[in-house]
């Protein structure tokens, strides 16, 4: 499989009155296309900054990021970014909501709003599209949110603790949701995350990640060997428990 | 079962709406027997109605004034309040946009609108006169001055605290400062604006009374200074009354509007 984003040695450091700190120390990774990755690590250990690097929001103190092989120099069409709330304007309806970044682009064309009519009917929110946000559920809105983030038609979905606001029942839901959405647009998906066995049921491969400043612990592959793979059917796997013990110690050996 | 259920309801919304009856009577109540009490005591001559004036002689000021210029006086101070009003909401608005816009300019003026805004900004009205000029202009810059300062700091307060993370949404699709602005932090704030607009309401009429009180030749302000100069107390009653009806028209004018706003754009 090619790659399609590649992090060679990326180091951020921010600046502020207490000193100087450092989040990420030579991260270098390449992400497979298609494949959905996790990052997890201890808290506070510069995870969110990797995403906001790669998106373009931070400019990182050293290092380079490639996309298809060319050098990734500005904000990028080919990236989305789901943050860890849904974030719906409520003054706008739910198909306003999902029309912000195609606005922001200055990409609504024939087929651009095509594209979002089709995701719409796809995955249920036609039917919702002139109710405002707060006529809806939690994991209503995340789908809102997915889809707001699907509508520029990204390559690679970020998603940073995108489920973390809600509670356990609906976030299981809006995980299995989530996924299924995700591969079914055959998306490439990096996602950052404290919940361990939220990244095993999600992901091809878990980075593990050192405490500030942030390298690479350690990085496993997962693979379930199922046809129809979904997160809650992970999570019943026996092998689950194994990735989780592994991935366990290793965050907690980073610890002691 | 049900019907029980439903006669349960009934009830509530039975007692619910004597309640607000009740309310509202009561008001009606308090208000009447104040201007009965006023009247009755005007008339057994407890109090001198030449200085506190009479519900009944109020009401003979009105209609004789309503065929004279009277209409003519409400409707320079509905003018002067309307335009210092929107003037002061607009400017404010737009000076609070260009300061959020620039966190250099707006660290650089905090302590100048602090200043600005515990000063009595009726100090100002003879500098007001000598430099706009003894007329309209002076009353529409003296209910500018008094509503400017506030619409500046709310609406720049509204505006900073906008949520960060709805801006950083809209800056993973690559919005710039414009957009963030026009998308986001303004209509976030539409809510902040109609607060503002209500409380201006209020200050622009208090600038146009004070600057009438001012440079009088036309206005309720000049005819509550007129009266009491010639200790027609009558007049000074009945234009502060009409006063108090325009002030709650203008009042209740905002809320139907931003009910009208709510309804139509869910803005909260």
């Amino acid at each position: 499989m090619r790659d399609c984003l590649k992090l060679e040695k990326i180091t951020k450091t921010y600046q502020d009155d207490n000193g100087e700190t450092t989040a990420i120390k030579d991260f270098s990774y390449d992400f497979k296309k298609g494949h959905f990755t996790s990052i997890i690590g201890p808290s506070g250990c510069g995870k969110s900054t990797l995403l906001s690097v790669i998106c373009g929001l931070e400019v990182p103190t050293s290092g380079m990021i490639y996309l298809d092989n060319s050098k990734l120099t500005t904000k990028n069409n080919s990236i989305g970014y789901m943050l860890q709330k849904d974030y719906l304007l409520e003054f706008r309806t739910v198909y306003k909501n999902i029309l912000i970044g195609l606005e922001i682009k200055k990409n609504m064309n024939v087929k651009t709003l095509a594209y979002v009519d089709a995701l719409l009917r796809k995955y249920g929110l036609f039917e919702f599209k002139d109710k405002y946000p707060s006529q809806l559920s939690g994991g209503m809105r995340q789908r809102v949110a997915l889809i707001r983030t699907l509508a520029t038609n990204p390559d690679i979905l970020l998603l940073d603790e995108a489920f973390s606001a809600l509670d356990y029942q609906t976030r299981l839901l809006v995980t299995d949701d989530v996924y299924q959405i995700i591969r079914a647009e055959n998306k490439t998906a990096i996602m950052v995350t404290h919940d361990i066995p939220e990244s095993i049921s999600m992901s091809d491969e878990v980075i593990v990640l050192t405490k500030r400043p942030s390298t690479i612990s350690q990085v496993y592959q997962i693979s379930f060997d199922m046809d129809d793979r979904t997160p809650l059917k992970c999570r019943e796997h026996p092998k689950f428990t194994t990735y989780f013990d592994a991935i366990w110690q290793t965050l907690n050996g980073g610890t002691s | 079962m049900s019907r029980i259920v439903l006669s349960e309801r009934e009830k509530y919304l039975r007692d619910k709406r004597r309640y607000r009856i009740l309310v509202v009577v009561t008001q009606l109540g308090v208000l009447i027997s104040f201007i009965m009490i006023w009247e009755v005591l005007a008339n057994i001559g407890v109090i001198d109605s030449f200085i506190t004036s009479k519900p009944s002689k109020m009401v003979t000021t009105f209609f004789k004034m309503m065929s004279q210029d009277l209409p003519e006086h409400i409707w320079i101070t509905c003018v002067e309040t309307i335009v210092g009003f929107l003037l002061g909401t607009v400017l404010g608005t737009l000076i609070a946009s260009i300061l959020w816009w620039s966190p250099f300019l707006s660290r650089v003026f905090a302590p100048f609108l602090v200043v600005l805004n515990s000063l009595p900004k009726v100090a100002l009205g003879p500098v007001i006169i000598v430099w706009v000029g003894a007329g309209m202009p002076a009353i529409i810059t003296m209910a500018l001055a008094i509503s400017i300062v506030v619409t500046i700091l709310d609406m720049l307060n509204g505006f900073t605290r906008t949520d960060k993370n709805k801006i950083k949404m809209a800056q993973t699709f690559g919005a710039n400062k414009w957009q963030v602005f026009t998308k986001i932090v303004f209509p976030s704030n539409v809510s902040t604006l109609l607060n503002v607009v209500k409380v201006n309401i209020g200050l622009s009429m208090v600038g146009v009374i004070t600057g009438e009180f001012l440079v009088s030749k036309g206005g309720l302000g000049h005819l509550i200074v007129y009266g009491g100069q010639v200790f027609q107390l009558d007049l000074v009653m009945t234009s502060v009354f009409i006063l108090a009806i325009l002030a709650s028209i203008m009042y209740y004018g905002i809320v139907l509007l931003e009910k009208l706003l709510c309804l139509k754009g869910k803005w909260k």
